[in-house]
């Protein structure tokens, strides 16, 4: 969102420099904040509101990377936070420039994705006057943000900076946006960096109540079929450790949520997979059938566990969250614990005893065993599944899979065999677009991890204007594109539940896509059968560069 | 059910839209809201009433304590708490209905606080039963306007809500 009211590099450093008498310019020290928090990375578009900040970026170690949309560059720091774990960075101007971070703000805040995001503003004087490019941002994001700030004094600059990155990172972490206006980012302040902070209204607990502890213990001896469900919480708080271990020795068989994939390898024999709509039976019986459900950092989602009253009534309710918010809020919780997932794991298995359910775990397997996985091949197509399955086996144990919306994010749930590396997607808000810049932003954070992302063709068509942005940085993301030449998860629910009456959902005067990646110097390759899998797969992982890997997918293949 | 929430908030602008946005966006209703500065400047607090069942009364306790400006809250009984409205209502008043007026104001401990040859104005404070009943005496009269403030609440004794230690 540049325009051309940008003014020259030494009519205002180098003044501000001379006159500073040991003060520095808020945009000065919002790259010191930055800093002194350790990013190393921002991803961003500039514009005249945001201008003294990027005037001084020039000066400073942190690498800049120009995104083609704001949106992306939401998803790309949410791919970076979510690949280090640590609070990850985006910056946009006023106006039209903040407002397209939105979706990737509410796409963070429903994963719970610590993502900072800096904004310029008009300056104060104009501030409510509908100026040019001005838009209430603070306002606007207000129902999809942890929280956000408005910087109007500039000595609070540094104060703000620290909380925001201590929002964002702690307790149920989110996205945090500081909005900071023209004039206050050319103002001169005294700058120091808070080594602590203490918010009076905000201290998360992370222990677990001992009490609760005791009675989860009590609670697993006298289960007859237990069952874990593990959540994103899990990922976040790093306690996949933790949870394995403590399913390892009580020997209770686990479940996951959409964002709790990955938390688990594939491979555990006491792990059954994906439960929900789009989950498999054998993880869904398990949830009617057991006894006791121990959902860890997980928020019953209507897409996880559909009708949790049923659940409620067949099987006694132990919650773990660190929010207490959404302890209840779906689902009554016999056992309510708020707190840190790994935390409180730590706490229970220093309480567990081994325990044997060999009898419970046989009924699953009997449900497992009796899935028929669709291995069918296509004339002509690929069989997306098996794809899936032969892609994870081909990816090293540490990849990061990215999967975008769609038909392709359930054939990648359910099929990517996950071993020790991450499963990223957007499960809360289902956000079209977000694999591309996610996968960058994971790539750029840890650039000798391999990271893949997957999507559709019309997804694909969302975001492809990012194939620049990892041609011009350098950073090799995978891409594998299922094009089927329409919305196919709409087209399936149109099948489904609308008797074939398809509506909006054929992309005719799509590009080719193998064409159009070269257009990006992108090495491409489009595969019709299964049999050409295998060693376009080995070409795209052998790549030193980005690679799109297009997969001709059949129009009525239906998502599990 | 009624339930009455005591908030006490940062005192910085935006928090007030903050507060009152959750409740819309999560579908809560608000009966009032009321809200003004503590003894302590950097502190306001807001009554809320809202009306729901327990399960309600629960996610918004639990939701506004998310709000990073909330520091501390509390769902009041109804037994154990003082409630009072604030309502200045104006009505029409000739010579002949003034004394009439003014004995219905003593009587419900009120105040006139204004008067004209043809209007008068009642200023009264009180909880919202009492307010219900004085509004149904003068209403006779002729009530030209209502102006009411939200409800504010305090516990009795020596309960308190405060941020001091």
């Amino acid at each position: 969102m540049n325009n051309n009211t940008t003014e020259s590099k030494s009519n205002t450093k180098n003044e501000a420099k001379k006159s500073s008498g040991g003060k520095i310019s808020v945009a000065q020290a919002m790259i010191k904040c930055l800093e002194a928090e350790n990013i190393t990375t921002i991803f961003g578009y500039p514009g005249a509101a945001i201008c003294p900040f990027y005037d001084y970026l020039t000066d400073s170690k942190i690498k800049h990377i120009l995104v083609r949309h704001e949106q992306s560059a939401g998803h790309a720091a949410s791919g970076f936070a979510r690949a280090t774990g640590k609070p990850a960075v985006c910056v946009a101007t006023s106006g039209p420039g903040a407002t397209n971070l939105i979706t990737s703000l509410a796409t963070a805040y429903m994963d719970s994705i610590p993502v900072v995001a800096i904004t310029g503003q008009v300056s104060t004087e104009i501030l409510g006057s509908d100026a040019f490019q001005e838009a209430d941002i603070t306002g606007a994001v207000e129902p999809f943000i942890k929280h956000s700030f408005l910087v109007k004094e500039p000595k609070d600059i540094a104060k703000i900076f620290k909380m925001a990155f201590y929002i964002a990172g702690s307790g149920r972490p989110g996205p945090v946006l500081i909005d900071v206006p023209f004039d206050v980012q050319k103002a001169m302040i005294n700058f120091e960096y808070p080594q602590d902070i203490d918010i009076r209204s905000y201290k998360p607990s992370t222990k677990g109540h001992p009490m609760q502890i005791k009675r989860i213990i009590s609670a697993i001896a006298e289960a007859k079929k237990p069952l874990i469900c593990t959540g994103g919480g899990v990922i976040l708080c790093n306690a996949k450790r933790e949870l394995r271990e403590f399913a390892r020795i009580t020997n209770i068989p686990v479940v996951s949520t959409m964002m709790g994939i990955g938390t688990m390898p594939s491979d555990s024999p006491l792990y059954y997979g994906m439960i929900g709509m789009h989950g498999n039976k054998a993880a869904n019986t398990a949830v009617k059938e057991c006894d006791l459900l121990i959902i860890v950092g997980a928020r019953v989602a209507d897409r996880a566990i559909p009708s949790p009253k049923a659940v409620e009534k067949t099987a006694k309710i132990i919650h773990i969250d660190i929010d207490p918010a959404e302890i209840g809020k779906n689902m009554q919780a016999d056992i309510p614990v708020v707190g840190d997932a790994k935390i409180i794991l730590t706490q229970l298995l220093e309480k567990v005893e081994t325990g044997d359910h060999s009898e419970w775990i046989k009924s699953i397997n009997d449900v497992k065993a009796s899935i028929k996985p669709d291995t069918e091949a296509r004339e002509g197509t690929v069989n997306p599944k098996e794809f899936i399955k032969l892609l994870s086996n081909a990816m090293p144990d540490n990849s990061i899979v990215v999967a975008d919306v769609g038909q392709n994010q359930i054939w990648s749930a359910n099929n990517y065999q996950i071993k020790n590396g991450k499963f990223m997607t957007t499960g809360g808000m289902g956000t079209m677009g977000y694999s591309l810049a996610a996968a960058m932003g994971a790539k750029a954070a840890l650039p000798d991890t391999p990271v893949v992302a997957i999507c559709g063709d019309g997804s694909f068509q969302m975001q492809f204007m990012e194939l620049a942005t990892m041609v011009g940085n350098g950073i090799p993301v995978k891409m594998v594109v299922m094009v089927n030449n329409r919305l196919g998860m709409v087209h399936e629910l149109q099948k489904n539940l609308y008797k074939s009456n398809y509506s909006g959902v054929f992309l005719d005067g799509s590009p080719d896509f193998s064409v159009l990646a070269s257009a990006y110097s992108i090495p491409a390759r489009r595969i019709t059968s299964l049999s050409q899998a295998k060693s376009a797969i080995d070409e795209m992982i052998a790549s030193e560069t980005a690679f799109l890997l297009e997969c001709i997918v059949d129009s009525d293949e239906s998502s599990l | 059910m009624k339930h009455t929430i005591s908030i006490l908030v940062e005192n910085h602008p935006g928090v007030l839209s903050r507060v009152s946005g959750l409740f819309s966006r999560r579908g809560f209703n608000i009966d009032s809201l009321a809200v003004g500065i503590t003894d302590d400047p950097t502190v306001s607090r807001i009554t809320i009433v809202v009306n729901g069942n327990e399960y309600t009364v629960e996610q918004v306790e639990k939701q506004l304590n998310k709000l990073i400006d909330v520091i501390k809250l509390k769902t009041l009984e109804s037994a154990s708490a003082i409630s009072r409205e604030l309502i200045l209502v104006k009505i029409s008043a000739n010579a002949s209905e003034r004394a009439d007026i003014m004995s219905i104001t003593k009587l419900m401990g009120a105040k006139i606080c204004d008067i004209t040859r043809n209007t008068m104005m009642i200023e009264f404070s009180d909880t919202t039963e009492n307010i219900e009943t004085m509004l149904e005496l003068v209403r006779p009269y002729g009530i030209i306007e209502v102006v009411r403030t939200g409800t504010i609440a305090a516990q009795k004794g020596n309960d308190s809500i405060t941020t001091k230690k």
